[in-house]
């Protein structure tokens, strides 16, 4: 009897806490619904409207921005830089993933190797992807100098080169001295990524490869590039979203100079915005990045949907 | 000596080399702020007569904007931790259709370039007054941080057995209660991961501090150098002083909290 009687308040007891507890179940989740959406959400919403509006500096005495269709898209289209900007982003990102993985892929791999200290090294690689983008460009900037940077006083001093070689003064040079720098940052990433997944690869499967013949770079082609894949692709969609987007480096190392030779759709987005206060013609260039990270978006989260299934 | 042990030092040897080549630029950085004041540039490999007048000026003229990145950062590991932790044990551990929307509104939010987000703060922060602020560029900086501390809270959650929770729950406990007692305390380590990368992502942060001041007033030190290379590159003892003062928290983290970092990079990118 008494303890039908336990049983059954304890049961109110639920079924009060029940309903009381869907609401502080939303209330865990509200904060952070709230700062997504402010963080998120709107931005590009608003960003998606200001680029239909003359939202400039007179907006900001005003109040007004009058809505003028896709003028804002045409002036960007229309802009002598878009081309040249379009393909700086295009060159910048492709040049610099490739390099960061194909480097990365070959530095994991020669950490695989079981040895003394490796874990240590490895760990400490790590530190150019941890330091400020800012301080990095402010030190390559050191190194890059033309004329009395260590890095053209050393190939002087090689007799590699006659002449200094103007890294970031010149048109010619200054986008791969700039996608140079970023190849530096982005080893260590590509590396630690790429390690994990080697460590994920079962031993047995190279042994067992081992007795069929499977060594070296047969056992690369059949048994890790295969294991490694859907790390490699989701390291190098997010490789595309990442480096699409890099204004720091840039703006610390060249400030998209010289002559133009290293603007992006990034550095021209802040430009418009930031520098000739056109915020409607930055907004169209900011959706512009929004919508090539997108269709990179899509084959990320098709990679990525097997580890939020789990 | 057997050969698998001449070949393993060979490897380590390797290691070091690798290493070094890429780590570089840090020893330049470190060896061009102990020069003497002038054109520094001149520098040897060594910094054989070593000054700190590099350091002295740049603490004069920038150690008001590291306290100033300082308390942003530290606010912005309190803020996106205080937010993020409950949402990612939600995100773990109760069932609902919302939990997918959820983790797929933040893989997106990954894909959002900041000079969106710029663009838009500063327009809103224009009118609200935030421009200018310790506060409106603590909550800008969550949303680099935010994110990410979401998705490395949730995956170590993950593995917390429901169980644990119920237990205290019999006894009384609210779910809040319990998410505080138990929850938090467990989960010790992935908050100290989630931290670290917050203030690593805040301290570093340029294109807010670029975009969300104008002039004067508040100035976190990535600004600070960032001017230092648009006005007087002539000094570059003082220029590489303040690049080493601000690289210090990646390094202090680097070697305190090695495997956390490991953990994170790792974590937020394929979880």
């Amino acid at each position: 009897m008494a303890q039908a009687t336990l049983t059954r308040t304890v049961a109110v007891r639920r079924g009060r806490g029940r309903r009381g507890e869907s609401l502080t179940k939303v209330l865990f989740v509200l904060p952070a619904a709230l700062a997504m959406g402010a963080l998120f959400g709107y931005p590009v919403v608003k960003n998606l409207v200001m680029s239909l509006q003359d939202y400039g500096l007179r907006t900001f005495f005003t109040g007004e921005a009058p809505f003028i269709g896709l003028k804002n898209y045409s002036a960007m289209v229309s802009d002598q830089l878009f081309s040249q900007a379009m393909v700086n982003t295009a060159l910048f990102t492709i040049g610099s993933i490739a390099f960061q993985f194909g480097i990365g892929l070959a530095l994991a791999l020669f950490f695989r190797r079981r040895f003394p200290l490796g874990g240590l090294l490895r760990s400490l690689l790590l530190l150019p992807w941890l330091l400020p983008l800012i301080v990095s460009s402010a030190t390559w900037r050191s190194i890059l100098e033309q004329d009395n940077g260590i890095l053209n006083r050393t190939l002087t001093g090689l007799n590699l080169i006659d002449q200094p070689v103007p890294w970031l003064n010149s048109p010619s040079v200054a986008l791969i001295a700039v996608i140079g720098v970023n190849i530096w940052i982005g080893i260590p990433f590509n590396v630690t990524l790429l390690y994990s997944g080697l460590a994920e690869i079962p031993e047995e499967l190279y042994e067992a490869g081992q007795l069929d013949g499977a060594t070296g770079w047969r056992a690369f082609t059949h048994i890790t590039w295969p294991n490694l894949r859907a790390v490699a692709g989701v390291l190098l969609m997010l490789g595309v979203v990442y480096t699409i987007k890099v204004l720091d480096i840039i703006l610390g190392l060249t400030g998209g100079g010289p002559a133009n030779a290293t603007q992006t759709l990034a550095t021209q987005s802040y430009e418009r915005s930031f520098v000739d206060f056109k915020f409607g013609e930055g907004a169209a260039l900011s959706n512009l990045l929004i919508a090539l990270s997108f269709v990179f978006a899509i084959f990320y989260l098709r990679s990525t949907r097997r580890a939020v299934d789990e | 000596m057997t050969d698998s042990a001449t070949r393993r030092a060979t490897h380590t040897m390797i290691g070091i080399v690798i290493l070094a080549v890429m780590l570089f630029p840090v020893y330049w950085m470190v060896n061009a702020s102990l020069q003497p004041s002038g054109n520094t540039l001149t520098a040897g490999f060594l910094p054989l007569d070593p000054s700190f007048a590099g350091y002295r000026r740049a603490l004069s003229e920038q150690g008001g904007n590291l306290v100033t990145s300082l308390i942003i950062a530290t606010g912005t590991v309190v803020l996106s931790l205080a937010i993020a932790a409950p949402c990612a044990y939600a995100l773990s551990q109760f069932r609902s259709r919302w939990v997918s929307i959820g983790l797929l509104a933040i893989l997106i939010s990954q894909m959002i370039p900041g000079i969106v987000i710029a663009n838009a703060l500063y327009t809103a922060y224009e009118r609200i007054g935030l421009l200018n602020s310790i506060p409106g560029l603590i909550l800008a900086n969550c949303s680099n941080a935010l994110p990410f501390a979401i998705l490395i809270l949730r995956s170590f959650m993950l593995s917390l057995p429901p169980s644990l929770v119920e237990a205290a729950r019999v006894d009384g406990a609210g779910l809040f209660r319990a998410f505080v007692a138990i929850v938090l305390p467990i989960s010790r380590n992935s908050l100290i991961t989630a931290g670290l990368f917050s203030f690593l992502f805040s301290w570093s942060d340029f294109l807010f501090a670029l975009t969300l001041t104008t002039k004067g007033g508040i100035r976190p030190v990535t600004l600070g150098i960032y001017q230092y290379l648009g006005t007087q590159v002539q000094n570059w003892n003082a220029v590489m002083a303040t690049a080493v003062l601000s690289a210090i928290p990646a390094v202090v983290l680097l070697i305190a909290a090695q495997k956390y970092i490991a953990a994170g990079a790792v974590g937020g990118a394929v979880k």
